[in-house]
């Protein structure tokens, strides 16, 4: 009961917050659109981190709007544009889905500053941002590849899109860089809200004998089955190892925080300029959780490849990869497959066993 | 003493042109109340949910937007629900259309196709819709297998269908293989009908789907046999009315509906296919068919009405940042007080100082 | 544990909110009543039963208060359905809504927070005995009390009187009543019964399954729920069935996913539905098209004539 009383007090107090703030004259309003609901504990949770990050930054400077729960089809467009039209300069729409209706609330609002995460289509008042978080997949993969015994990695995956397609092919490669006969066994859920089915994959995995589980859904669902089962996990979007003190390897955390207090200003500076900006492990866009439940040459490893990461050294996606058929795909990046390639990734690199879906 | 409902003997006008007002009222005073307790001004918030939204032409435009597709479908569902056939799957009817329409938008995307794109994805989509209805439906007539369950599950298998055309073989080749199909081409977009608005053609066609809807119900030997079949299946069998026609008669309609409003939405505003294309219009679709008395005018006013519920509820989050879960409570708690008013049309509510009990036990003596 | 006995307790695992719900609403069914709200009732037992458990640390009281806050919300239902003859299908629409919304409301708070979840029996030998054992002797309460759930609900129907007048008001409320059986009191005591039996299968998801809460974690298990209602015909033995034929594909293309044969994931994930729709098909088609047997007076409203 008396958290119930907390959250109505919380509840009330922000409200009273945002009501008191309202009256002062020439703040910034900044408007988010979710996907989920912001107690998703996954990707929408982390962008209203950031949300909350930014607004502890830049106090009474800004005020911000959210709307949860927005549909991707024909309401997306209408919610930004309402966002639009209540006076809000800087809007952020936090899922690949809002890029159309983003694209054209944008052309008829060219005052408006609007940022799209995880999207390609760009504007002179529209930015994309997202975060690279293969980089931390790559990383996940070295570890999985030095802790698992059975050399099975097992992989849950909301949707084939290629931000999923490129983190599984750089785990894979991280883990075949320390144990080139790695295997993995791959479950798509075809959902992002629903932890039974989650956690339901994360038990058909470890029946079928995997002894680490990687995620790329939302809940903690399946740290808690590997967690009941005694095998390890990785957490997704921000750290979870509270569902499993002792089975958490360490986690990605999408921390969207400094980049929205970095807009904000420069929208206040008026220095704001439209721009694509994919950030990763250097500029701490994408974040890992601490290093648990290894032993200290594994942890060791792991710092030393994620320092190697963000300075620049090691490229997950170095030249040559070879695609399932075991032939080198064609190297854009020089040294490295390009952004490109990572963005549009549709394909499986060497050692994955499973059909690349869509194909 | 006690509190009983009975009929009335006569539907009271007086309490059809006040019902919406008392509900309206006590709506007014229950959310004033809740937004009291937040600390908001109730009358800043009635006048989000209510006022804002029908006196600005955007929004006004919107609420247009938004009760289409709610209003075409409710349609079709009304026709089964008064033929006593319970399609609940007009959501997996909805995309089949949108799926079926979109095939030609895909095909002709970027080629030199003429203006007969628009029409004929429309018809496509119908059919779409009429297909996807019809498995329930002759699983129904042929099997005896319950249209509740199989046009139910269906939805999921339309939705996933979708999800596996829009990731593989239509995908958009320029998208970075993103789970989308291409732009659809002006001559397969669905012309807006002002500037700086979203209201599309495809609304007109809702108020000429209304229109013959009524005409048909009112006027035709097809609407008196599903009123009859109904109401009175045994009295229809006499008429030699056959229920089985019946059943893939109303599928067919109300699948064709949703199909065509499915198609309209994605030419329309949505102007591709993608994933997510409807936010449960198929579910709330049969609350409008039912707060519409499952009558053409009244599913009209029934859509439009929870079209401004949803806008209303989105102005309050966004001016009165009043949470997403709250305005559904607002909206449920509105839905309660119309029906229940609603209601009242038929019914009355007595106070009676006869035990039941003793009335009980004559009956029970003499049966 | 070998891969079979191990599939089992999955499926068992996955089946039981789908039981626990739909074994609720065949009894509301059969009194003639139609609640739709089934997921909104769901959601609200998963988001109370969760604070409750969290604020007490106890499974049980847990279960308990997600059995309340689903009666609670079906009081709503009964008040307007049975007592204002409010049309039954609008309102339990209209209740899902109200029910994600006010389980958001409630649960915002619980967002993030971890409890232990339920207990599993184990009895010394018994439990360890292979096969057998973890499926007969390791389950968690939920999954013993849906099936005892279910047998007492088929002892009710066909071996009590009370059971017989349940059923005779599903079938036909005016005789009934003419007969003097109070249809309005056994629609309410059975409406509240069906909205605790939801709240429990609700949460069953936040105790048991995956022991944390999120908004909207039934996942739309209400509606399966009530389309397994129509699968079983209104009879609890086939409604067991049919929850377990459910759970049992759903977990199985799972494996079989894991298997890496190549088939489209959406395919995979569509069979449980095509499943319950084809089984369902053939079982109707053997029984001929006078099979279903729906009460008669479903879904209709009853105000009685004085």
């Amino acid at each position: 009961m008396r958290r119930l009383m907390m959250t109505a007090a919380v509840a009330a107090l922000a409200i009273a917050a945002t009501s008191l703030s309202a009256s002062a004259a020439e703040k910034l309003k900044v408007g988010f659109i979710y996907l989920g609901p912001i107690g998703d504990l996954g990707w929408t949770y982390r962008h209203e981190v950031g949300r909350q990050e930014m607004v502890k930054a830049l106090g009474d400077k800004v005020e911000t709007t959210y709307l949860e729960n927005v549909n991707e089809g024909p309401d997306s467009e209408r919610s930004i544009e309402q966002l639009a039209r209540t006076g809000h300069q800087l809007i952020f729409t936090t899922s690949f889905g809002y890029m159309d209706p983003t694209v054209k609330v944008a052309k008829r609002f060219p005052k408006i500053k609007f940022e799209h995460a995880t999207g390609f289509k760009r504007a002179p008042n529209l930015s994309t941002y997202s975060g690279r978080f293969y980089e931390g997949r790559y990383i996940q993969g070295v570890i999985a590849g030095k802790m698992s015994k059975k050399g099975v990695l097992g992989y849950i995956g909301s949707f084939p899109i290629p931000e999923v397609i490129s983190g599984i092919n750089a785990t894979i490669l991280g883990a075949q860089s320390v144990n080139p006969n790695i295997k993995v066994k791959i479950i798509w859920v075809n959902t992002f809200f629903d932890p039974g089915k989650e956690a339901d994959a994360a038990k058909a995995l470890a029946d079928q004998g995997v002894d680490i589980i990687m995620q790329h859904t939302d809940s903690p669902a399946a740290i808690q089955v590997a967690a009941q089962r005694g095998i390890l996990a990785f957490g997704q979007d921000s750290d979870m190892i509270k569902f499993g003190p002792k089975t958490q390897l360490t986690s990605i955390i999408d921390n969207w925080g400094p980049y929205y207090i970095q807009e904000a200003k420069a929208v206040l500076d008026g220095t704001w300029k439209a721009g694509d900006t994919w950030e990763g492990l250097k500029q701490k866009m994408v974040v890992m959780a601490p290093y648990t439940n290894m032993p200290d040459d594994v942890k060791a490893l792991a710092e030393k490849t994620e320092a190697a990461i963000a300075d620049g050294t090691l490229h997950p996606f170095k030249c040559p990869v070879l695609g399932q058929d075991g032939k080198p795909v064609e190297c854009k990046g020089g040294t490295h497959l390009d952004d490109g390639q990572i963005l549009s990734m549709n394909f499986y690199v060497k050692g994955i066993d499973d059909k690349m879906p869509g194909k | 003493m006690q509190l009983v409902l009975e009929k009335r003997t006569e539907r009271s006008v007086l309490i059809a042109v006040a019902s919406p007002l008392v509900a309206i009222v006590l709506t007014l005073v229950t959310m004033s109340i809740l937004v009291a307790i937040l600390g908001k001004n109730p009358i800043t918030a009635l006048n989000v949910y209510f006022i804002e939204p029908l006196t600005d032409p955007y929004t006004l435009g919107e609420i247009i937007v938004k009760a289409t597709p709610l209003v075409m479908i409710a349609i079709g569902l009304s026709l089964c629900y008064l033929a006593n056939v319970w399609n609940i799957g007009a959501e997996g009817q909805f995309i089949m259309g949108a799926v079926c329409g979109s095939y030609l938008a895909v095909v002709t995307n970027g080629t030199d196709a003429g203006p007969w794109v628009l029409p004929a994805m429309l018809v496509m989509g119908t059919l779409g819709g009429i297909i996807w209805a019809l498995i329930p439906a002759l699983c129904r007539v042929r099997f005896g297998a319950n249209e509740i369950l199989t046009s139910l599950m269906l939805v999921y298998v339309a939705d996933l269908v979708m999800d596996y055309l829009v990731r593989g073989p239509w995908r958009d080749p320029k998208g970075m293989n993103f789970p989308t199909t291409a732009s659809f081409d002006p001559v397969a977009t669905i012309p807006t009908l002002f500037d700086g608005s979203r209201v599309h053609a495809g609304s007109i066609i809702a108020l000429i789907v209304v229109i013959l809807a009524t005409v048909m119900l009112g006027r035709t030997i097809k609407g008196f046999e599903i009123r009859v079949v109904g109401a009175a299946p045994r009295a229809a069998r006499f008429a030699g009315f056959r229920s089985d026609r019946l059943v893939l008669f109303t599928f067919a309609i109300s699948g064709g509906l949703a199909g065509l409003a499915g198609i309209i939405e994605v030419a329309g505003p949505v102007g591709v296919l993608q994933p997510g294309i409807s936010p449960g219009y198929g579910f709330t679709a049969i609350i409008v068919a039912f707060l519409g008395r499952l009558n053409p005018v009244g599913i009209l006013i029934a859509g439009l009405f929870l079209a401004l519920t949803f806008i209303g509820g989105e102005g309050a989050q966004i001016s009165m940042k009043i949470p997403l879960d709250l305005t559904k409570v607002f909206q449920g708690i509105l839905l309660f007080y119309v029906l229940a008013c609603d209601s009242m049309i038929l019914h009355r509510i007595r106070l009676i100082a006869t035990p039941k009990k003793a009335v009980q036990g004559t009956v029970d003596g003499t049966a | 544990m070998g891969l079979l006995e191990a599939i089992i307790l999955s499926v068992i695992a996955a089946s039981t909110p789908l039981l626990l719900a739909a074994a609720g609403e065949l009894v509301v069914e059969r009194s003639g009543v139609l609640n739709l709200g089934v997921e909104g009732m769901m959601i609200m037992g998963a988001a109370c039963g969760f604070a409750g458990a969290y604020l007490t640390g106890s499974t049980f009281i847990g279960a308990l208060c997600g059995i309340a806050a689903g009666a609670a919300l079906s009081v709503v239902f009964a008040v307007l359905t049975l007592g204002l003859a409010v049309n039954q299908v609008a309102a339990g629409l209209a209740l899902t809504i109200l029910g994600v919304g006010l389980s958001g409301l409630i649960g915002a708070g619980f967002v993030g927070q971890r409890i232990v979840p339920a207990p599993h029996l184990f009895i010394p030998v018994l439990t360890d005995l292979p096969l057998v054992g973890h499926i007969l002797f390791g389950q968690d309460g939920f999954v013993y009390f849906s099936i005892v759930l279910v047998v007492a609900i088929a002892w009710f129907m066909y071996r009590t009187r009370a059971g017989l007048i349940l059923r005779a008001i599903g079938d036909n409320h005016t005789s009934a009543h003419a007969l003097g059986y109070p249809v309005l009191k056994i629609r309410w005591l059975a409406v509240l019964f069906g909205g605790g039996c939801a709240g429990l299968g609700g949460a069953y998801l936040p105790l048991a399954y995956t022991p944390f809460f999120i908004p909207g974690m039934t996942a739309g298990r209400g509606w399966i729920a009530l389309a397994l209602v129509v699968f079983s015909s209104w009879r609890p033995g086939r409604l067991v069935a049919g929850a377990y034929l459910f759970g049992a594909v759903s977990i199985l293309q799972l494996h079989a996913q894991a298997l890496g044969l190549g088939i489209p994931s959406q395919l995979m994930t569509s069979l449980p539905y095509l499943a319950t729709v084809i089984v369902l098909v053939l079982i109707s088609r053997t029984r001929g098209a006078a099979g279903s047997v729906a009460p008669a007076s479903l879904g209709t409203v009853f105000v009685p004539d004085r």
